[in-house]
């Protein structure tokens, strides 16, 4: 069986943070990746920027929706995820409207950041 | 002399400095941050410089390549501390061959700034902000006052629109061919709804913010020497006339003149002769796209000598065309107020209470508004009277609930 673990958290509460609190917190993460690596139970992930830099996109009638802000909705569950490469925010909006279920629901597209020792953006 | 020499400078400012940023914004990987400094220094240092060696053949080519020198020492130095900022200096100072200070590749950058600012993952508020503040050159103050905001809560939406552009990879670039129509479409409705905040704004005392008018036309203009598309003739043309009847809108005390009623003598003539042909060329040769038609109705009420003398059969018809390509309510009660005026208000009110009896418009006071006065001119007092009582609950804007106070009021006990 495969597992996805979402993680969540108050970005509020977070960017009260000290700067050496934060990157404390993202060595400990680090970590944590090297030990699910080293036991070969480590498949893919990464941290995400905050919600400010997401985009959410909807295609309807053919024609892609693109919002500003992270996609907030009750009604609909998390389905899944796409982990992309793209050169930049136009690539990423042109390949997420090839994802089926933007057509039914959303794609929340989010900016991934590095996992780093020290100066971890937010 | 060197007085001279700054007042040439404070020119350049004023008419290019919009230009030499859009141009920074491209050598300097649309860094924003980076290419205002740049702006500010290139222009500090022509006012150091210029003075004993004089203004130079092409100002605007040496105003950039002077920003692209400070910007790169500037990156040199933070990049003791900083290995992104010393990688892309020696990026920067590897480019200094392919520096491109073409004429042509000025309009270019223009227009990369447009579609930048007017980019869909920013939210409308964030790109109003961001186009006025970076394409328009308006300053911070005076784009707040303009929204009746606080000049902090505006600075921190420009911040804020400048922070994702750099985090999510927002590119500096025009779309390419295939995703051009959607994109222009949305730069088309930030023009437009930039020209309508200064038309009527959407709430409180001021209904002409003529400066966010002004700086909407100018921008149509730019956009169409740069693009010259059928809808941005047709969104120029519609702003034009709509513009032309500025000082026949509201009397002497600031409150609304509807149309019907508007001393068509203080119309500005030439602005609709301009958008006249304009709707013309909109209109040419393919199927006119929602700004066309709009504007090709606006061209109608702007060349009849009065409302009864309109063309409303061809209205009614260019709304029915329009709803085609946006089906709407509120276009649909655009076309119902166009047939009570082609057929009688009997007519009108037939559509419009079919309209009100669906829902959607039901806190839309314009929907109210029409109804009032439909009845109003079917004879109907009572019903015209508590349509004008609902109207005015939904009303926001001051004039609007004074005019249609004074409607109301007319209709006597």
């Amino acid at each position: 069986m495969k597992y996805l673990c979402l993680v969540y958290y108050d970005e509020q509460k977070m960017a009260e943070l000290s700067q050496a609190e934060w990157d404390a917190l993202n060595r400990e993460c680090m970590d944590c990746v090297g030990g699910l690596q080293a036991s070969g139970h480590f498949l893919e992930g990464a941290p995400l920027l905050s919600t400010d830099t997401a985009t959410t996109l909807r295609v309807r009638d053919s024609k892609a929706v693109v919002t500003d802000g992270p996609f907030a909705e009750t009604k609909e569950q998390l389905a899944g995820f796409y982990m992309l490469e793209a050169r930049d925010m136009n690539e990423a909006i042109r390949l997420a409207e090839k994802i089926p279920p933007a057509r039914y629901g959303c794609v929340e597209i989010r900016p991934v950041r590095d996992l780093m020792a020290d100066g971890n953006l937010r | 002399m060197s007085q001279h020499i700054n007042h040439t400078i404070e020119t350049l400012y004023r008419e290019q400095s919009r230009r030499v940023l859009a141009t920074l914004l491209r050598l300097l990987h649309g860094n924003f941050e980076l290419a205002e400094e740049a702006l500010q220094d290139a222009f500090a240092a022509a006012l150091k410089q210029w003075p004993d060696q004089g203004v130079p053949d092409n100002p605007r080519a040496w105003l950039v390549s002077a920003g692209r020198f400070k910007a790169i020492d500037q990156l040199r130095k933070r990049g003791r501390q900083d290995v992104v900022a010393a990688e892309l200096a020696r990026e920067l100072d590897a480019q200094d061959d392919q520096l491109d200070l073409d004429e042509d590749r000025f309009g270019d950058d223009r227009l990369r700034l447009i579609f930048t600012c007017c980019h869909p993952a920013l939210s409308m508020e964030a790109r109003l902000a961001l186009t006025l503040r970076e394409v328009c050159g308006l300053t911070t103050e005076a784009i707040a006052a303009a929204f009746l905001v606080p000049v902090p809560t505006l600075a921190q939406r420009i911040v804020r629109a400048k922070n994702k552009i750099r985090d999510a990879a927002i590119p500096y670039e025009v779309p390419e061919a295939d995703a051009l129509a959607e994109r222009l479409d949305g730069v088309l409705q930030t023009i437009y709804l930039m020209f309508n905040e200064g038309y009527s704004a959407s709430s409180g005392e001021r209904v002409l913010q003529a400066e966010l008018s002004a700086e909407a036309i100018r921008l149509g203009r730019l956009l169409l020497a740069l693009l010259p598309a059928a809808e941005v003739r047709g969104l120029l043309a519609l702003m034009l006339l709509h513009d032309a009847r500025r000082a026949a809108r509201v009397d002497d005390d600031g409150d609304l003149v509807p149309l019907e009623e508007q001393d068509r003598s203080l119309w500005h003539r030439g602005q609709i002769e301009e958008g006249a042909a304009l709707v013309v060329a909109a209109l040419q040769g393919q199927r006119p796209g929602p700004f066309g038609l709009q504007a090709a109705i606006a061209a109608l009420h702007a060349e009849a000598p009065s409302a009864d003398a309109t063309d409303w059969a061809e209205i009614a018809a260019l709304y029915t065309l329009f709803l085609q390509l946006q089906p709407s309510p509120v276009v649909e009660l655009n076309r119902a107020v166009a047939v009570a005026m082609r057929d009688g208000p009997a007519a009108g009110l037939a559509l419009v209470e079919q309209l009100a009896a669906k829902g959607d418009l039901k806190d839309y006071h314009l929907l109210h508004a029409a109804r009032a006065d439909l009845y109003r001119r079917a004879g109907q007092v009572a019903q015209a009277r508590e349509a004008y009582r609902s109207a005015i609950e939904r009303t926001r804007q001051a004039p609007e609930r004074r005019f249609l106070q004074k409607r109301l009021a007319a209709l006597g006990d």
